[in-house]
């Protein structure tokens, strides 16, 4: 927006380090190819949110495009693939319920195993997504704009995977309504005194809130949307039709259905000001929610009598826990999106992926802390089962599952002390697939080792997945692909308005103060 | 009904709902609407694609009531869901694990989550009511040029119905104000 043209030469310099200016620079390490300099070090600098010194309409064009243009031509293989594996899942969750939970390799020892495993799998990605739009958002971290549109969606489709997981292993899942509170002809209520009955509150309250805030969030990007389609349809009424037999343009479809879900939002003022009130107020209580959820998750076990699950540690560790696995997840979508989509690269930068990556490392940390105190504590508390339950984990038939959750979660995170490894979107994604395989074996350890060595030996059970186990995971991870998949063609992967915000040239003061302080527009950063 | 609002019409005969400019840049924008604030109309807005920082002074808006409201349910909830589960727990005692029917701390889980939810509920359509959405006819969208607020334009209208609108009068007030674009919106 600014006029680079009227810029000093170092600031043009400082601008093209930075990355906000195309073009050769000088003693600084671009990517030729996207020209990011986000990574920039040098003090008053300030790293750049979005590259390319990209203006507002820009970014509408940018990220509206991956709506409305033709699908790129990787989408529909992949689609067709994660779709069919979800109708497969499907299938065998079908099968599930006609033939009984029986069907799964549970035991009387083993009596929880893959369900519950996948359950606080998904579960605790969903958790990265309401992070980075809750939490960053009050500790009004910026970069949050370029993933947090794509990481609640996330979260929700997590939550809609882990939500199938309880709900099947119920065993009579026609009795499924008799979780909430329903008055019934029985005249009984549930048990309230029961963790597994807040878990049913915890995440049904979740998804629904998650659920609001992105719809909330969404309103301006489907108004933006909707205002194109119409554009295009006023321009341009010759536009092609469907078919030749039906008078209807893709336009007057995205116009109807957009503007419906955009209710009417005309960019005012005065409702920026109640909606900005709104979005931070969900933020505030977005906040204590992501913490209640999966400390009432882990409340599931810690509040059983069972040597492995008792520990006063799992509150925090299991929230630590679901950062983790969540960043990682949003790191496995968005690496490749990087690469895929065309300019997404200027959206979400190598600065996005480094404080990310940062965040790995310290959740990282914590879980590993959290391991080593559960044996600290195992063995300071001179409890006899507790201290076999934990040398078992490490030691017993399972220290494979054992060693892969530390190497996975303890180890592999590690490499980002080192700067070039957190600064390597291809050692990011590799480490990410690792922590992805690494939670869902920090789940299966704490549930199936503990189950599988009770107080009594003649409880001792090995548990061996069925193939009716393996595949309806497999499909979990179909309906979550193809949920995304769909999601970024419908809808506005970035959060167009607030991206726009954090712009500098967004804000009031910018033109102002430009005259006299011509090297501050090369901050970059707001004022 | 105190007083019939003036009506104005366009050339062609259409009424006014009200004139609508378009401004630069977000540093124009600022220093328009406060000078339409200062010059005392009521019934105006300023529409831009993303919630510009400080508008809210600018424009001269009061701080929204809705947190107020949200606490207020958000509270209630919370109540209403604490004595749901001691009426429920009395109403089908489930002697179970030793506890005592009204061991409080074991509700606070649920009371707590129900807060939550109904706060999220009333801080989303808290907002939309207050905001009149969903409405969707306004005369605005009439407008090719309104549709590009969604993008990247910057704009301010005023509407007839404001006791100091005068057609001609409020166009040359924005121009002075310096808008870069000025036009009549139909009703």
């Amino acid at each position: 927006m600014s006029s680079s043209s009227t810029h000093h030469p170092d600031d043009l310099a400082a601008r093209r380090e930075a990355g906000l200016e195309r073009g050769a620079n000088i003693g600084f390490n671009l990517d030729p190819v996207t020209g990011d300099g986000s990574l920039i070090d040098t003090p008053g600098v300030r790293s750049p949110l979005v590259l390319n010194n990209r203006t507002f309409h820009e970014i509408t064009d940018i990220v509206c495009g991956y709506a409305e243009n033709r699908a790129p031509r990787w989408w529909l293989p992949v689609f067709m693939a994660s779709f069919t594996l979800a109708q497969i899942g499907g299938l065998f969750i079908l099968y599930l319920v006609i033939t009984g939970i029986g069907s799964w390799g549970m035991n009387n020892a083993v009596d929880w195993a893959w369900d519950i495993t996948n359950f606080v799998f998904w579960i605790g990605i969903g958790h990265a997504g309401t992070l980075i739009s809750a939490v960053l958002c009050l500790l009004k971290q910026k970069w949050r704009t370029a993933v947090n549109r794509s990481a609640e969606a996330m979260t929700i489709f997590a939550v809609v995977c882990a939500a199938t997981f309880p709900g099947i292993h119920i065993g009579r899942q026609w009795m499924a309504w008799m979780l909430p509170p329903i008055p019934n002809a029985n005249g009984i209520w549930p048990n309230f005194r029961s963790p597994l009955l807040w878990d049913v509150f915890a995440i049904s309250t979740y998804g629904t809130v998650s659920l609001l805030f992105w719809y909330m969030g969404m309103i301006p990007d489907l108004a933006a949307l909707r205002d194109r389609a119409q554009m295009r349809l006023l321009k341009d009424p010759e536009r092609p039709v469907l078919t030749p037999l039906i008078p209807i343009r893709i336009d007057m479809i995205r116009a109807r259905i957009y503007g419906l879900l955009s209710l009417g939002w005309r960019f005012s003022s005065r409702h920026w000001h109640r909606y900005e009130a709104a979005y931070l107020i969900l933020a505030g209580i977005s906040t204590p929610l992501v913490l209640s959820v999966h400390s009432i998750v882990s409340f599931d076990f810690a509040t059983s009598v069972l040597p492995g699950w008792h520990t006063t540690i799992f509150p925090p560790y299991f929230v630590a826990g679901a950062i983790f696995g969540g960043f990682a997840m949003v790191l496995l979508l968005m690496i490749p999106l990087r690469e895929l989509l065309p300019n997404f690269k200027d959206l979400l930068t190598l600065r996005h992926l480094e404080n990310m990556a940062k965040i790995l490392l310290a959740t990282g940390s914590m879980v590993g802390f959290a391991y080593s105190m559960e044996f600290f504590i195992a063995w300071y508390g001179g409890s006899e089962p507790e201290v076999y339950a934990f040398i078992n984990r490490a030691t017993g038939p399972y220290w494979w599952a054992y060693w892969t959750m530390i190497t996975c979660n303890v180890l592999s995170p590690q490499l980002f002390w080192m700067k070039r490894m957190r600064q390597s979107p291809a050692v990011i994604f590799l480490v990410s697939c690792l922590i992805t395989i690494g939670m869902w074996f920090e789940r299966f350890v704490i549930i199936v080792t503990s189950l599988h060595r009770a107080y009594i030996p003649a409880e001792w059970h090995m548990f061996h997945p069925t193939l009716v186990d393996i595949m309806i995971f497999a499909g979990s991870f179909g309906i979550f692909i193809t949920l995304f998949l769909i999601f970024m063609r419908v809808i506005p992967v970035f959060a167009m308005a607030e991206l726009k915000a954090v712009m500098p040239q967004a804000s009031p003061h910018h033109h102002d103060d430009h005259h006299d302080h011509a090297a501050h527009a090369a901050t970059g950063g707001a004022h | 009904m105190s007083h019939a609002t003036k009506v104005y019409v366009t050339k062609s005969g259409e009424e006014i709902f009200g004139v609508m400019a378009e401004f630069k840049n977000p540093a124009d924008l600022y220093h328009a609407a406060e000078k339409t604030r200062d010059a005392g109309f009521t019934h105006w807005d300023v529409y831009t694609p993303f919630p510009i920082h400080g508008m809210e002074e600018a424009m001269g808006v009061k701080r929204t009531i809705l947190p107020v409201i949200v606490f207020v349910m958000g509270i209630s909830a919370a109540g209403l869901g604490y004595l749901m589960q001691w009426w429920m727990s009395r109403d089908y005692p489930l002697p179970v694990q030793g506890k005592p029917y009204d061991a409080w701390e074991a509700y606070i889980p649920i009371t707590f989550e129900l807060g939550i939810l109904i706060s999220a509920f009333t801080a989303l359509f808290g907002m939309l009511i207050m905001n009149d959405l969903p409405l969707w006819f306004h005369p605005l969208f009439n407008r090719e040029r309104f549709l590009r607020v969604s993008d990247d334009r910057f704009v301010i209208a005023i509407e007839s119905k404001d006791s100091r609108f005068d057609p001609e009068k409020t166009k040359a007030f924005l121009s002075g104000a310096g808008a870069t674009h000025v036009e009549f919106v139909e009703q």
